[in-house]
């Protein structure tokens, strides 16, 4: 029973990972008093959420995807004298030759779509600090219950 | 020219965004021109989109010519569905943008082009989730449409209005990263990000997939805490009631629908009616929350006060009226649902353009500050009734007829607690819009009548509204009353596309298992 839970464990690592940032980061954005901690806690959750693209995007064994001429010439050669049966249709595409194979390449899109949520990321960050400078200047502390307290002072004034 | 409409609407606000903070700079009178039209431009590539789709079926359109077989390329899907939110959200960005007019001028005269930047991008972002047909586009488009509302609400001049925004990055983010993380689910299991192709995907499984319950629960989620649903809308009042009037115009009708609207595109396109419905069970629960979620914002906004903050808890009720007609699972809950987004999108706007203007002109904030406003601002209160007749739900405004369907919905599929808690939530919304008309008619109570003195030397000063500010709000009342009155047609043009669906399609299926 035990070994099937840590193979389960092993073979959904990068899941776990993800999970445990994910829940470091809400921690953090639920129950700390400081603004920039909770904005700390933010950014670890969106980072756990970039590594679960991340991770599911690699390969063992892969290496990055761009397609090598170089290699893929000789390659091309090695083909042609294994296989020369098929020389009639080499001969009429010689592009569609040596397939590539999917299983050398880690998959891009998952990475290509996280350059966009970086992008998303900094960008609700720089806002977000944007906004608690406004609230410094006008509360002059960044502590919520201080802020919250003077909410509260000011609304039984008014 | 026709057919590229659909990236047209974008670029058209993309670029007036550009060019508004580029000629901004120089000279800030541009500024309101080149916004307007932007946004003209908008609605009328919007209504070309909708003849087109009227005529000619569904558009699809794919970006940068990368057709989908090929890969990889984004897809812009427009069914009379979205044809028809765009054209909302088009034409409420209009509206508003006109009744900004002289607001942004007079509020903050250096940030004059940063609000319109912010302002165009919020509709293009808004238009963007409406017509795109990618779920990972719709992510970043949802993205852009939360940051630039979080910038938007913390210009207000109310020093809380910084903190609401705070709290709302916040709730906002983590929707938005449970989105995300859904649609990761989801692409891991069928390797498209198309929603089209996500949908043939999961038809061609075989059983159950623990994945795609995963993935539908984390969007749901991400939507829920987006839309404001009942218990995760903490953030909504505070946010909508500290921002400046212009703001609070545009995104409170806009954003709350906008989440609406994608989740019923979740559950109509991505996943399927047949699996939302048949295999999930989840009808009876989120109906029932839909239910507290009605009673919870009634019962609260009859609590308030403040006329913004009212306004905000009955926008709390009406997605419950709208998240609980999409879940029971027929026909007519789901049309009233859609129907219910345009109509609401329209009252909330005609609430918050009059509140805006009550704040404008006679610094009314508190509901019992509005006495004698018959006398003083006839047009305006004119608009208002409209739009407060509607929220009630009495003919011809469109308010009665989202009821009516959603009512009827609600009957076929036998969830009785939803129909009782939408004629209780119209029971309060008539004590509490007549409230509001007896007093603004009829002035306070002569137990109060203490105070009227004082008031005599505001009197003079309280004036009608300026027409940059009346004429938005008297033509959202009459977009109210013939949302109404062609109410048929756009039925009939909401059911063309819920045709596919077995369980929702067609009026004869669904009250199948109805009141029997």
């Amino acid at each position: 029973m035990s070994e099937i839970t840590s193979q389960y464990l092993i073979d959904h690592f990068n899941f776990w990972v993800a999970v445990v940032l994910m829940m470091i980061g809400l921690y953090a954005m639920i129950t700390k008093n400081n603004l920039i901690k909770k904005l700390i806690g933010m950014s670890i959750f969106q980072t756990a959420i970039i590594l679960f693209y991340v991770s599911a995007g690699v390969k063992e064994g892969a290496t990055i995807p761009i397609l090598e001429h170089h290699v893929a010439e000789t390659e091309q050669v090695e083909a042609g004298e294994h296989a020369e049966g098929h020389s009639t249709t080499k001969a009429s595409s010689s592009h569609e030759v040596h397939a590539i194979n999917p299983d050398d390449y880690s998959n891009p899109l998952p990475h290509v779509l996280m350059l966009t949520a970086i992008v998303v990321g900094v960008a609700t960050l720089g806002v977000a600090l944007a906004v608690s400078q406004v609230i410094y200047k006008n509360y002059g502390t960044l502590e919520e219950d201080e802020i919250l307290a003077k909410i509260k002072a000011a609304e039984n004034d008014g | 020219m026709a057919e590229q409409y659909p990236i047209i609407v974008l670029l058209v606000l993309l670029f007036g965004a550009l060019f508004v903070g580029l000629a901004g700079m120089a000279d800030r009178r541009v500024c309101f021109p080149l916004t307007m039209t932007a946004l003209v431009l908008a609605v009328m590539v919007s209504v070309g989109i909708l003849q087109r789709v009227i005529s000619g079926g569904v558009i699809r359109y794919f970006v940068g010519g990368w057709s989908r077989p090929v890969g990889i390329g984004i897809e812009l899907r427009i069914d009379t569905i979205n044809a028809l939110v765009l054209l909302t959200i088009t034409t409420v960005g209009l509206l508003t943008a006109l009744f900004s007019f002289r607001r942004v001028q007079e509020d903050k005269t250096e940030k004059t082009p940063l609000f319109y930047v912010l302002y165009l991008l919020l509709i293009m972002g808004l238009s963007g989730m409406v017509i795109t047909g990618d779920a990972f586009n719709l992510y970043v488009l949802l993205e852009v449409s939360s940051l630039t509302s979080y910038a938007l609400i913390a210009m207000g001049k109310s020093r809380r209005a910084a903190v609401a925004a705070f709290s709302y990055i916040i709730m906002g983010t983590i929707g938005a990263s449970f989105y995300l993380l859904g649609v990761g689910y989801l692409y891991l299991r069928t390797g498209t990000l198309n929603m089209m192709e996500i949908h043939q995907a999961i038809l061609a499984l075989d059983g159950p997939s623990s994945t795609i319950v995963v993935a539908f629960v984390l969007i749901l989620v991400g939507l829920m805490i987006k839309m404001a649903f009942f218990p995760l809308f903490g953030w909504l009042p505070n946010a909508y009631s500290y921002c400046p009037s212009s703001t609070s115009c545009v995104v409170a009708p806009l954003m709350t629908k906008v989440g609406v609207y994608v989740m019923v595109r979740m559950m109509l396109t991505v996943f399927g009616t047949e699996w939302v419905f048949e295999n999930l069970q989840y009808t009876q629960w989120m109906v029932g929350i839909a239910v507290l979620a009605i009673l919870a914002g009634s019962v609260m906004a009859l609590a308030q006060v403040e006329l913004k903050k009212m306004f905000c808890y009955l926008i709390v009720a009406e997605v419950g009226y709208m998240v609980g007609g999409a879940w029971m699972a027929n026909h007519w809950g789901m049309v009233g649902t859609i129907y219910h987004i345009m109509g609401d999108a329209f009252m909330t706007l005609c609430m918050f353009l009059a509140a805006g203007i009550f704040v404008k002109q006679a610094g009314v904030v508190r509901i019992d500050q509005l006495d004698g406003m018959f006398r003083k601002m006839p047009w305006t209160m004119a608009g208002f009734v409209v739009g407060a007749l509607a929220m009630i739900g009495i003919p011809p405004t469109c308010g009665f007829f989202s009821k009516l369907y959603l009512i009827r919905g609600g009957m076929e599929s036998g969830h009785w607690g939803y129909v009782m808690a939408l004629l209780i939530s119209s029971l309060v919304n008539a004590v509490l819009f007549f409230r509001i008309f007896e007093i603004a008619y009829f002035g306070k109570k002569p137990a109060e009548g203490h105070g009227h003195h004082v008031d005599h030397s505001e009197e003079s000063v309280i004036k009608e509204a300026r027409p940059s500010a009346l004429i938005p709000l008297l033509a959202t009342a009459v977009i109210i009353v013939l949302l109404g009155l062609f109410n048929s047609n756009l039925v009939e043009l909401i059911e063309r596309s819920l045709q596919g669906s077995e369980v929702i399609g067609t009026r004869a299926l669904s009250s199948k298992g109805g009141l029997g």
